[in-house]
């Protein structure tokens, strides 16, 4: 079942009495919880992209559905998840998780609760009460994901989430990512331009081309289960790897000629 | 980290008290040497002396306590107006454009030459006075207002919409609470504007308060009064800046990192 589709979408900015072409013509399909990643050069219009899908932008032109029925503007039906964490500093753990329940005016103790089963699936047991300023970066990831999953979102739209991140606390955080896709059957839409991530992750990579940018190839990525730091030595990984790469590197050289 | 921070502070103070005492200093010197007359400049002891007998008399606190409420009324009427209006600014372009170009125009308005229409429009009664410290603030503070709302992270406005705030509940759950502390500190710096021409207001039409008190030494010479009109003024400024700060810490704790734990 397809759980969300984006059909023909494209951006153009006016910039100084230029126009400037981010996406062209995009169009993909995510089904019922699949985790998808899209990989691309950076500069392709990737944020672009998500942000028009989470309601943030608007579209030039085309049309991104959930469940069949177009959406425009943010909902808490598309939760988000940015590199820079964005929580808030006034707000404890365990009221950062409850934020979207609050808007959506659930009564105290049910939000107690739901915040408490997410705040230990991200294993952030004991800093129920902590501030956001006391928290590592890799802790305050864990702190917005578990926000955006306690609100129960139809999909889960995640930008780079975790660039920020020091390379170890990166896989950690990789790893209770899939952890969490495999346990909760989240339909997830992951952006990235780190291709270990993506293929270490998702189950389809939508590649994207240099700006303006397009969907270039679509690879499927067929893994063992469950996925973990080990995976990233296994041949096949490293065959899907080199195929991204070398997609990236002829993008990348084209970029060059463009110039 | 708790122990740095609190060496640093103490070394911070420190040189704050080094500061002030070689300021004193300088003024013992220069006045118990008989090297400055004093009708130029008084001992620190005749100073003390005369606060002393103004407290013993009760003009100190009566002119203190005169000045302070013009303070505050004329302030809280400009907070009143500007806090809303810099807020709707900062959330309106339309409204931004109908009212910043005056507001642009007005703040360039020397409060001074105000006076004269001020005292032509309201008389010398206490309205005239909180006219004036109105004048010089509201403008400033309605900019400063404006500027530290529209200064919000984006991308928690952005991560609260998506997580299914609407307009009005992104307002009050985020941008509220995240400008606070930005909002304290506008209101702690115009609070000491406002004193600056509440000396305006009582030098040119006033009967008590401590700006009046300081124009009618100078009458007398009573240099000694003058003095002790500043340095009350100056104390009175830095107990409401230390007053602002205490608040600001005790509405926004999650704000200076002062309460880090490890």
């Amino acid at each position: 079942m397809i759980k969300l589709k984006v059909e023909h979408l494209s951006k153009t900015f006016e910039n100084a009495g230029r126009t400037i072409e981010a996406i062209s013509d995009v169009s993909l399909e995510i089904r019922q919880s699949e985790f998808v990643m899209i990989v691309g050069p950076s500069g392709c219009g990737k944020t672009t992209l998500i942000n028009i899908i989470g309601g943030l932008e608007t579209a030039s032109s085309g049309s991104v559905l959930l469940d069949g029925k177009p959406v425009a503007g943010p909902g808490a039906d598309r939760g988000m998840v940015f590199q820079g964490y964005s929580l808030f500093p006034w707000l404890t753990v365990q009221k950062n998780v409850e934020f979207g329940l609050k808007m959506k005016r659930v009564p105290a103790a049910q939000r107690a609760e739901t915040a408490r089963r997410y705040i230990e699936l991200v294993g952030l047991q004991g800093f129920e009460q902590a501030l956001p300023k006391q928290l590592s970066g890799g802790m305050k990831q864990r702190v917005a994901i578990a926000r955006t999953l306690a609100n129960e979102p139809e999909v889960l739209l995640m930008d780079e989430p975790f660039g920020a991140l020091d390379a170890q606390t990166r896989v950690v955080m990789q790893e209770l990512l899939a952890d969490i896709s495999r346990r909760t059957g989240t339909t997830i839409l992951f952006i990235t331009h780190d291709i270990d991530e993506a293929v270490l992750l998702g189950n389809r990579i939508y590649v994207m081309s240099r700006r303006p940018g397009r969907i270039r190839d679509l690879v499927n990525v067929d893994l063992p289960e469950p996925r973990n730091h080990h995976s990233l030595v296994l041949p096949e990984f490293l065959a899907i790897k080199s195929r991204i790469m070398e997609m990236l590197w002829q993008e990348s050289q084209d970029a060059a000629m463009d110039r | 980290m708790q122990k740095k921070l609190v060496k640093g502070l103490g070394t911070y103070r420190l040189l704050s008290l080094i500061c002030f005492c070689l300021i004193l200093l300088a003024w013992c010197f220069a006045s118990y040497s008989g090297s400055v007359s004093d009708i130029f400049l008084p001992t620190p002891t005749s100073v003390v002396a005369k606060i002393a007998s103004m407290a013993r008399d009760g003009t100190l606190w009566a002119n203190c306590r005169e000045s302070i409420s013009r303070v505050m009324i004329g302030w809280l009427w400009s907070v009143a107006a500007a806090v809303p209006m810099g807020m709707l600014m900062a959330n309106s372009r339309k409204f931004s454009a109908f009212v910043q170009p005056i507001i642009e125009f007005a703040r360039y308005l020397p409060v001074v030459a105000l006076v004269p229409l001020t005292l032509l429009y309201l008389g010398i009664g206490e309205n005239q006075k909180y006219t004036i410290i109105f004048l010089g603030t509201f403008f400033q503070l309605v900019l400063m207002v404006c500027d530290t709302v529209s200064g919000v992270d984006r991308n928690m406005i952005n991560a609260a919409r998506t997580l299914g705030a609407s307009r009005a509940q992104v307002y009050r759950a985020v941008i509220l609470p995240a400008s606070l502390p930005g909002l304290m500190d506008d209101l702690r710096l115009t609070v000491g504007w406002a004193w600056t021409y509440l000396v305006v207001a009582e030098m040119v039409a006033a009967s008590n308060g401590l700006g009046y008190m300081i124009l009618k030494s100078q009458r007398y010479l009573a240099t000694d009064t003058i003095f002790a009109g500043l340095i009350l003024i100056g104390l009175i400024g830095l107990i409401t800046d230390w007053l602002f700060r205490l608040l600001t810490r005790l509405v926004a704790p999650w704000y200076e990192r002062l309460a880090d734990g490890k």
